[in-house]
């Protein structure tokens, strides 16, 4: 048994634990900083940057995930190779669009064919890492929008009153206290980013889906040394557990890290501590 | 060929009816809208039935994760522990391929392998989990006074959960059912994406325009026609649900009445 779990393919579905857990490691600030954005930009008192900040944290929500998982990575990778085509073959004069065919010169091909197979990797998990943090910057968006709302008015007027600019409410009274009223709503996305990465596997990078459907299926005894029945079951048994076993995890810590952000703040959480202690 | 021919031929293929082969090419806007729009079918009966089904287990679920018997209790927590711990397409894939073994041992496992019937299974079992966690939430915070004033009234047992406690719980718990609800119709669209195939092509209205998008390398219009169709079925789905809203509250002053606040909760 030891044996058998230790086999080549196995260890690569070990490592694609690890994709997993560095695909959230990257994703989750990206789609921090993209819901920042989203949420500054559907503040802002620029109409038109307004409107493009509310489209896309509404678009984002409207329409399932899913499709926006597949619509994104063909969309991204057209229009990486399309910049680089009008910037490398300027004197290209077919066509982009050739009926079905997205036709673009050979040097802005992206990653270019004559690249080894891990760049071509590399660069399908960067999309799709681009991909999840459009995603979820726009729920991130939401969230902090709500929670730049939440901030009690008094304190933005007391900056005003002591003659803060707009620029100097926003940096220094706004956006400091704006995590607490965000963190359950960033918490809760968390769980969902987790609950998100399976769907990996329908961009294209070799994730623990894949590599369960692989070595789960029926194993031919003139390939391997270890012949088994269909096995996928079990192993998406595993994989289940995994997932609830993460989720558990990290529900448990980010209960602590909101009963430590709440100390001393003026919600009633942090009143119900505050007697709790006294 | 002209539309009308289009939706004759095609608007029905994903139940089976009409032309055999999909377009290979030239492909009109009228195919890709007829074809996404034939999958919706099965979005909408995934969803509808999945929700009918998984409200009546919700409501189990909910009362006996409020029990004090921990033989009932446990196994409720359990249940919504598992379902909306884990990724649901993690649990489309592990439930296909359970039918799949199955089925090796009882022939009459056969139907499960389907994605008519397995998928519908798993998403009914999902939508159950979730909803009764919000039936929960909203069973502990009924008034107080409510309750106390149907024990006055004599009310007891059966009676009271049937005409006090019951349709408290659901009016409380209707604006996030709502959202609930939306975000089943959305999952339905995982379906032909995991392990459950689509048997001759059948499809749901993604997997369609996944055919369309891979076909023609253009992902602009096939994805936005389908999510112009969802926006629609969303639109539906809460017109519906707002009418159920009103009958709950009909008994409300009318500043007293909540309306429907969306508050979409995300993946699952």
């Amino acid at each position: 048994m030891a044996c058998y779990l230790t086999t080549g393919k196995h260890m690569s579905l070990y490592w694609s634990f690890g994709t997993v857990l560095l695909l959230l490691a990257i994703t989750a600030p990206t789609a921090l900083v993209f819901g920042f954005g989203g949420a500054m930009a559907a503040r802002s008192r620029i109409l038109p940057l307004r409107w493009f900040g509310k489209v896309y944290i509404m678009l984002v929500r409207g329409v399932p995930d899913i499709a926006f998982f597949l619509f994104f990575v063909i969309a991204l990778d057209q229009a990486f190779e399309w910049m680089r085509h009008q910037f490398l073959c300027p004197d290209w004069d077919a066509p982009i669009r050739q009926g079905n065919d997205f036709v673009v010169c050979a040097a802005a091909k992206l990653p270019l064919s004559t690249a080894p197979q891990w760049v071509h990797e590399v660069y399908g998990f960067f999309t799709a890492v681009l991909t999840f943090a459009i995603v979820f910057g726009a729920f991130a968006a939401n969230v902090l929008y709500g929670a730049m709302r939440a901030v009690p008015r008094g304190q933005l007027e007391t900056a005003e009153a002591y003659g803060m600019s707009r620029h100097q409410v926003n940096w220094r009274i706004l956006i400091p206290q704006m995590w607490v009223y965000a963190l359950p709503g960033l918490s809760n996305l968390w769980m969902v980013l987790i609950k998100a990465t399976p769907l990996l596997f329908l961009l294209g990078v070799k994730d623990i889906v894949y590599w369960g459907r692989e070595l789960g299926g029926t194993a031919n005894p003139r390939f391997t040394d270890f012949p088994h029945g269909d096995w996928r079951m079990w192993y998406f048994l595993a994989l289940l557990i995994f997932y609830l076993a993460f989720t558990r995890v990290s529900e448990l810590f980010l209960e602590r890290v909101m009963k430590r952000l709440t100390r001393g703040q003026a919600t009633t959480g942090g009143e119900a501590q505050r007697r709790a202690g006294a | 060929m002209s539309c009308l021919q289009t939706i004759q031929d095609y608007g029905l293929r994903s139940l089976g009816l009409g032309e055999r082969l999909l377009p290979r090419d030239n492909f009109t806007l009228c195919d890709q809208f007829v074809l996404i729009g034939s999958g919706m079918v099965w979005n909408v009966y995934f969803g509808v039935c999945a929700l009918i089904a998984g409200f009546f287990l919700a409501t189990l679920v909910a009362v006996g994760k409020g029990a004090r018997n921990p033989l009932l209790r446990k196994p409720s927590e359990w249940f919504i522990l598992v379902f909306r711990g884990s990724p649901l397409f993690i649990q489309f894939f592990f439930a296909y391929f359970l039918f799949l073994d199955l089925k090796g041992i009882s022939p009459i496992f056969d139907a499960f392998t389907a994605a008519w019937l397995g998928a519908l299974i798993v998403l009914f079992l999902n939508t159950a989990a979730y909803s009764g966690e919000i039936f929960y939430g909203a069973l502990r915070s009924i008034p107080k006074g409510d309750v106390e004033a149907a024990d006055a009234y004599g009310f007891s047992g059966w009676p009271r959960f049937r005409r006090i406690v019951w349709p408290t719980m659901l009016r409380l718990a209707w604006p996030a059912y709502t959202n609930e609800a939306i975000f089943l119709f959305h999952a339905t669209t995982l379906v032909f994406f995991s392990g459950f195939p689509a048997w001759q092509q059948r499809g749901d209205a993604l997997y369609y325009a996944n055919y369309f998008a891979d076909k023609t390398f253009n992902p602009f219009i096939p994805y936005p026609i389908l999510a112009g169709y969802f926006i629609l079925l969303t639109l539906c789905v809460i017109g519906f649900f707002g009418l159920v809203n009103r009958r709950l509250n009909r008994h409300l002053p009318g500043e007293a009445r909540r309306r429907l606040r969306l508050r979409p909760n995300l993946i699952r």
